[in-house]
């Protein structure tokens, strides 16, 4: 009874503030609007009785919104919506645009012979949905994980202007680093 | 001893203080989720054996839960349209990059052994000997985390007095209240949690279950008190390269080594 409730409410509020997000004057509304769009459609998670994929969606968007508020602020214009601004451009052509992805979409929701199955219920439906999505890829995932960790580390390592040398000097004898911010463990 | 009455009393009678284009939405509903979530983050505590909801994924309830205060502190800086608020905000952010994950992996290694995420369960798993005896690294970073998350102690510099009183420089009356209230709560829900994880919840001779919580909660919470009387505000990029050099490893070999005791036993 209170599960077709709360779908609608959570399908309703999700597309509320998603389109919120375009409507609001300023940056740090916009990305608090994506924040309450994207919990409302870990609420729809919650309702499949994943109940660990749904809460975790909620504790990284939470993060990820946090961290993207300040590069939001950094870069787009009128951070605190005190002049106009729009988040709409290129109007005619993003239409179009979401108006065939949109319709692609719903056609396949309606058009793919989804599969039925008259088994029960697993006992735990995120194991069971982790062993059909990854169970005979494990070594793939794996390798998957390890190549996304270490292209973030020569990221940051590739970005940073300083290194080693910078610190300890040519020979890397220096006894303590020469780092503009003070503070840290060595010095 | 009356004293939190009384100030709780005057901010319910004081006037408000506004700042000139404030973004009242955004600073209010930032206080107030910070309240929800430090009530919500309690929801699968145990008092005893009795807890109001027992989550089969209890450990990432509780961390999301406090994972609110990110975006609840720096909306509250935000709101005030103020420079001094602002910038706790966003020492608040960097304060949580440098604490949540010690935080999490600590929150991991009781997890992992007990080998689930419920929090009965984890209780369970301590009826011999509790997690804090051999699991000392990921109990002390996580009252760590805790004295961080409630930007509290040591970890005050979010709200800190150079910073005019930081995130909160300009909250005034009821909002003051709310959360200065909110904050307090996410301490003690951080610090009652440390029981069922650490302390062997409500196991103990003598004393009913739900009094055994209650004693060991309070004895956590006078330990944070303590330490925050004892040591003086941490700087921000001090703290952060103490997590990500020392506590990270730290606990990752903590975390290893809880995983090679529970597949040899």
């Amino acid at each position: 009874m209170w599960t077709p409730v709360v779908f609608w409410v959570c399908a309703a509020g999700s597309v509320a503030t998603g389109v919120a997000v375009f409507r609001v004057n300023s940056m740090a509304r916009a990305t608090f609007a994506l924040l309450a769009s994207f919990l409302f459609a870990a609420g729809t998670i919650l309702l499949l009785n994943l109940a660990y994929l749904g809460v975790l969606v909620v504790l990284m968007m939470i993060m990820e919104m946090v961290v993207m508020v300040v590069f939001m602020l950094m870069y787009m214009m009128n951070p605190a919506g005190l002049m106009p601004m729009t988040m709409v451009h290129n109007q005619k052509g993003s239409l179009a645009i979401a108006g065939g992805v949109f319709a692609a979409l719903a056609a396949g929701i309606l058009l793919v012979p989804w599969p039925t199955s008259d088994q029960p219920r697993p006992v735990d439906p995120t194991r069971a949905l982790g062993e059909a999505l990854m169970g005979s890829k494990m070594l793939v995932m794996m390798v998957l994980g390890l190549c996304l960790f270490a292209t973030m580390v020569a990221t940051v390592v590739l970005a940073h202007h300083r290194g080693r040398y910078d610190r300890y000097g040519d020979a890397l004898r220096a006894k303590r680093p020469d780092d503009p911010v003070r503070g840290g463990l060595d010095r | 001893m009356t004293l939190p009455l009384r100030e709780a009393g005057g901010l319910l009678v004081q006037q408000h203080r506004r700042t000139l284009a404030a973004d009242v939405l955004l600073g209010r509903g930032g206080a107030l989720a910070l309240l929800l979530a430090a009530v919500l983050a309690s929801l699968v505590t145990p008092l005893g054996h009795w807890a109001v909801a027992d989550l089969s994924i209890g450990v990432v309830w509780f961390n999301a839960m406090e994972v609110v205060a990110w975006a609840a502190v720096w909306l509250v800086g935000w709101g005030a349209n103020s420079a001094y608020g602002l910038l706790g905000g966003y020492r608040f952010i960097a304060q949580g990059l440098a604490y949540e994950l010690p935080h999490m992996f600590a929150l991991i290694t009781a997890a992992l052994g007990a080998g689930s995420l419920r929090v009965a369960d984890v209780v369970a798993a301590q009826s011999s000997v509790w997690f804090v005896v051999w699991m000392p690294i990921a109990f002390v970073v996580y009252l760590l985390s805790v004295m961080a998350m409630a930007f509290w102690g040591p970890f005050d510099q979010p709200v800190g007095a150079d910073a005019a009183g930081g995130a909160a420089a300009e909250l005034s009356g009821v909002d003051r209240l709310v959360f200065t209230a909110a904050r307090w709560l996410l301490l003690t829900s951080g610090a009652a949690f440390a029981v069922p994880l650490f302390l062997g919840g409500g196991a103990g001779p003598v004393l009913p279950a739900w009094l055994w919580s209650l004693v060991k909660t309070v004895a956590v919470l006078a330990v944070l008190v303590w330490v925050k009387r004892r040591i003086p505000t941490l700087r921000l990029e001090r703290y952060q390269e103490i997590a990500w050099v020392v506590l990270i490893p730290l606990t990752l070999v903590q975390a290893l080594g809880v995983a090679v005791v529970v597949l040899a036993r």
